[in-house]
């Protein structure tokens, strides 16, 4: 028991020094669908630099799926980029729409807030049934839900 | 992943991690949705067939994000036989709470047929006595678009269709699927 407590308070420690400072989802074709800052840390962009931010980041993941020195004829691309000043991770789903998250360096669970994004993008947005899929998102209740659960990872 | 293993994430996807409503509240809304149609398309069943199966298609588009969302699963299925078992026993679990038998897979290995011992959308329904309806409306032709769109979103082209229903006479509902391609990723014309 006394173990168990110890090791969720570890966990609890962990998400409150999570700082995640962007998310940006792309749709199939390498269009940006959604981007949103979370917290300060990142450069500002125009809104046309993120378009080609998106395009070339979708241009750049075809490449290092088709390029990989293993012997599996399927690579999932690129997944993690670590900088000295952020790190960012890109979910893949089997639908081909990219999540990608952008935090500080060194954060070692993102996988799991980027399932989380996913399952909430399935939510909010998928089920909606005024969403157009491969749109641009500007759902309130994606937004919301996406910062009530993001916000308190600080 | 082994077809046990399936039915056990199937299981568990239904149980914890799916919001549960009214059985009845599905029944009666599918129904009146097919009722409806068939009001105003004059009995046209043809055509009732043809705009469930699209309805079916819109909501498969959206309902395979929420499918993998829940599922977890990260790794594309080797082969077409794979594909069958994970409709039957995590797709149609979780959604349904159902897990149709899989069965006539063709020599090619790409087609099958789901066997339905149960259908909650069918549940007290008996088709009208019209003459028409018993041998030309698919009461249930809506699953076959969520099928065919949430398929085609991973990459696969299928055509699926009821080839037998209970509600008509037959002895067991049989829908029919039939992989006519993978959808390759579309690479742009070479523009040097």
């Amino acid at each position: 028991m006394f173990l168990f407590r110890l090791r969720s308070s570890r966990v609890f420690s962990l998400a409150v020094t999570m700082v995640v400072y962007a998310v940006l989802i792309l749709n199939k074709a390498g269009g940006l669908i959604y981007q949103r800052d979370f917290n300060p840390g990142l450069q500002k962009l125009s809104s046309n630099d993120y378009l080609i931010l998106a395009g070339t980041f979708h241009g750049v993941h075809a490449i290092t799926s088709q390029i990989s020195p293993t012997n599996e004829t399927s690579s999932s691309g690129l997944e993690v980029l670590e900088s000295e000043n952020f790190v960012m991770r890109c979910f893949q789903t089997l639908t081909g729409t990219k999540f990608l998250i952008f935090a500080e360096p060194r954060q070692q669970n993102l996988d799991v807030v980027v399932r989380r994004v996913y399952e909430l993008y399935a939510d909010y947005v998928m089920k909606n049934p005024f969403y157009q899929i491969e749109m641009p998102i500007r759902s309130e209740g994606f937004d919301r839900h996406l910062t009530s659960y993001i916000k308190p990872h600080q | 992943m082994s077809s046990t293993s399936r039915a056990r994430l199937g299981e568990e996807v239904w149980k914890l991690r799916t919001d549960k409503i009214n059985a009845e509240l599905v029944t009666l809304t599918y129904g009146s949705v097919v009722a409806q149609l068939c009001k105003d398309l004059d009995g046209d069943y043809a055509e009732v067939n043809k705009q469930l199966d699209k309805m079916g298609y819109n909501i498969g588009l959206r309902l395979i994000e929420d499918f993998l969302a829940k599922s977890n699963m990260q790794q594309k299925c080797a082969n077409f036989r794979d594909t069958a078992d994970v409709i039957s026993k995590v797709g149609f679990k979780m959604f349904l709470n159902i897990t149709p038998t899989i069965v006539n897979w063709s020599s090619d290995n790409k087609q099958f047929s789901l066997l339905f011992d149960e259908n909650p959308l069918a549940d007290f329904v008996e088709l009208p006595d019209d003459g028409k309806a018993q041998s030309d409306l698919w009461y249930s032709n809506m699953l076959c678009g969520v099928i065919r769109g949430a398929l085609e979103m991973v990459q696969m082209s299928v055509d699926a269709h009821f080839v037998s229903d209970v509600l008509r006479g037959n002895d067991t509902t049989e829908m029919r699927i039939n992989l006519i391609r993978y959808i390759e990723d579309e690479m742009p014309q070479d523009d040097e």
